[in-house]
């Protein structure tokens, strides 16, 4: 993975000394709450219900297990001993004081990580796929391209003031597991018709109050050009984009406004301009980067794992975990290992110092010391010899990180809600917990794939959009009240979840999933999967369930 | 109100010489005046007849595109931030710089923030009209601030990527 170089150092160091000034002046009362707050904001330090919250930036979603030890040492000596893993790949601190965040930004700045950019109006954390230099097809590890886009978005002098906050997510895969088509910018690496490598770039996606899936703007964008066309993109974007009302200041709007194909045309002839400059990337700069995302030592094995199956054959809650949460890995004898941090009845994204100290212990024997967060709020260890897997399980059984339920009904992906946040409208964990509480882990193996998302208000940090089932939170007369969607998701096939009807409220919502899913039960075919089963059918089948009639 | 000018050696309080004036006020007999764009596009030929220094000011939503032809004749030209986020003024600097090869000033009015000088700085503009300043210590210690990198732009500093290239 990516190390800092002098360069590197220097900025993130600079930038700790900085807001420690800004935080000594605020606290001096030299500067007023108001003149602090966009200051406080660029190194992701928000005011939230209770307290103050820190984000704090994953980059791509990659960390070693020494990183980790750090997140865990920050969770126990400035928190309350754990920390909240977000949708973007980011860790959030619900209760640091005020006057010690430049201390944590100096932890921070010593395993080479910051905060910077984790929320403003300027381009955020750049995400990725989480298997990314370990999936098998993939075209290119995108985080060599993810860390090329760090730096260049890293205190950007002309888009530190954009009309909205930017997000941009690259994958190397076809298989979309960062959620390419909504956000800001989407690249997929692809090869062109000469087999060259480079990307098909993805435009206007989001989430929020103003859903939209994104659309291709370019087929295929060669390598060298990368920072040229993002700068084009984010230049016409800059001014174009609306300035008089926050709920439509986002690129989407901007796009949909504008129409593709004249933005496009915007775009097309801005980087015409510039992809000549000093932006065009040389080749032994890409390649110093790549050097950082060269595969890890693998051992050469056959593909057999005679210790993994025989344990498989004997012990039925490994063989479900291996079935639920092991993935196929590019190298023979090797597999992607994710870990459920959403125990039943626990608040999704929610991570102990202690479960953060396993897992880098865990990294460091299975994975050559190597991590992964995930959008969906997982802990992923991405190389992981077969004929380990076995003992990496009892481990994680032993550290209490075993659930067999990725990509099922309780791996939810959950808003902090009105628990802590000051937007919210509902509560959002509640719910999640009930549900969690409300199945057996059989009940939902039975179920199978199943991706719940809830959303505490429409600003959608709970990504409900894009849930199979999409839960989101409401205010109806001052009563928490929750609207349900169905058919959803963030996948290479992206979709928009449509709401099925009048909303229910928290006792309700439940029983309102449990009908969805027997209805599910009952009409599908062989191994047809909810959303398969909802595309085939659509909605009348589930609404006339919830709600007796079509 | 402080007038600074960034200069190799830092920022420096200079002295305004040219007046801003309003769009029914009537032009002073002599010395610089900045207009705004309306007016400029009204009385272009009386302006550019006129002795003394011209310069016009760009609100954020009126693009330096409108008068890349008439550049020549300007000496400065002063970009508005009504709050200080709205940043179309960043690209409006690097175009002028960048790609229309504008030499002249380029200012920065209106809501400037202290924490964007070096924002601005790095953009093209080379001038600003700092509301609330209290020392020049304090604005040369925000410029010097980080001290490293990453973007190409028309201010010819240095990136990480060019220093690790050795050029």
């Amino acid at each position: 993975m990516y190390r800092y170089d002098e360069h590197d150092h220097a900025l993130v160091q600079d930038r700790v000394k900085q807001f420690r000034r800004q935080v000594e002046r605020r606290i001096a009362g030299e500067i007023s709450e108001e003149q602090f707050r966009p200051l406080r904001l660029m190194n992701g330090l928000y005011l939230q219900l209770h307290a103050y919250m820190l984000r704090v930036a994953i980059p791509y979603g990659t960390l070693d297990s020494r990183q980790m030890r750090k997140l865990a040492y920050i969770a126990r000596r400035y928190d309350k001993g754990y920390g909240h893993f977000t949708t973007r790949q980011n860790i959030q601190y619900n209760w640091p004081k005020l006057e010690e965040t430049p201390d944590i930004l100096a932890e921070l700045a010593e395993v080479e990580m910051h905060a910077i950019q984790t929320s403003g109006n300027c381009i955020r954390n750049v995400t990725s796929d989480q298997y990314a230099g370990a999936a098998k097809g993939e075209i290119e590890d995108p985080r060599i391209w993810c860390e090329i886009a760090r730096q260049w978005s890293t205190l950007h002098p002309e888009f530190s003031f954009l009309p909205r906050k930017f997000k941009i997510a690259i994958t190397g895969c076809e298989n979309d597991r960062a959620a390419v088509k909504v956000h800001d910018i989407g690249m997929i690496m692809k090869r062109d018709d000469a087999g060259e490598v480079g990307f098909e770039v993805i435009v206007g996606g989001g989430l929020g109050r103003t859903p939209f899936v994104g659309k291709t703007i370019r087929e295929f964008l060669p390598k060298e050009d990368f920072l040229s066309y993002l700068e084009a993109v984010l230049r016409v974007y800059n001014q174009l984009g609306r300035r008089d009302n926050k709920y439509k200041a986002r690129i989407k709007v901007t796009l949909h406004e504008t129409g593709k194909e004249e933005f496009t045309r915007l775009v097309e002839e801005e980087w015409n301009a510039i992809k000549d400059s000093t932006l065009k990337l040389p080749k032994e700069e890409v390649d110093r980067i790549a050097a950082h995302f060269e595969p890890p030592a693998f051992k050469a094995f056959e593909d057999a794992a005679p210790a993994c199956d025989a344990r498989a054959a004997a012990d039925p809650e490994f063989a479900a975990w291996l079935r639920h949460n092991v993935n196929e890995h590019k190298a023979s004898g090797y597999a992607i290992a994710n870990i459920s941090v959403k125990p039943v009845g626990e608040p999704p994204g929610d991570v102990t110092s202690e479960q953060m100290d396993a897992m880098a212990d865990m990294a460091d024997e299975f994975s050559f010391s190597e991590l992964r967060v995930t959008h969906v709020q997982n802990v992923v260890l991405p190389h992981v010899e077969k004929d380990q897997l076995p003992a990496l399980f009892d481990k994680l059984t032993e550290a209490g990180l075993a659930t067999a339920n990725v990509g099922l009904l309780s791996d939810i992906i959950c808003c902090p809600g009105l628990d802590y946040c000051a937007l919210a409208n509902a509560r959002s964990i509640p719910i999640a917990q009930e549900l969690t509480k409300k199945y057996t882990l059989e009940k939902q193996q039975e179920v199978g794939d199943l991706q719940i998302k809830i959303s505490g208000c429409i600003n959608a940090c709970g990504h409900h959009h894009v849930g199979h089932i999409g839960i989101l939170g409401v205010d109806r007369k001052g009563e928490e009240h929750y609207q349900v969607q169905l058919g959803g998701s963030a996948s290479e096939e992206a979709a928009l979840g449509k709401i099925i009807g009048r909303g229910f409220t928290g006792e309700e919502v439940v029983d309102v999933v449990d009908k969805i899913l027997d209805t599910y039960l009952e009409l599908r075919q062989e191994d047809e999967s909810f959303i398969e089963c909802f595309r085939r059918l659509g909605q009348d089948p589930f609404k006339e369930r919830v709600y007796g009639t079509a | 109100m402080a007038l600074l000018e960034n200069r190799d050696d830092g920022a420096t309080e200079i002295e305004d010489r040219f007046t801003l004036v309003g769009d029914e006020d009537a032009l002073p007999e002599s010395g610089g005046v900045i207009v705004s764009l309306s007016r400029f596009e009204a009385e272009k030929g009386a302006l550019i007849a006129r002795e003394g220094d011209l310069g016009v000011w760009l609100d954020s939503d009126e693009s330096p595109s409108t008068i890349e032809g008439d550049l020549g004749s300007l000496a400065v030209v002063a970009c508005n931030f009504p709050a200080f986020s709205d940043g179309r003024g960043f690209s409006y600097a690097r175009l002028l710089r960048e790609r229309y090869g504008f030499k002249g000033e380029v200012r920065a009015i209106g809501e400037v923030m202290l924490e964007q000088v070096p924002f601005m700085i790095r953009s093209g503009f080379n001038t600003f009209a700092l509301r609330d300043m209290k020392s020049l210590e304090e604005v040369k210690a925000v410029c010097d601030e980080v001290r490293v990198v990453y973007q190409p732009t028309g201010d010819g500093q240095a990136t990480a990527l060019q220093r690790r290239l050795g050029r």
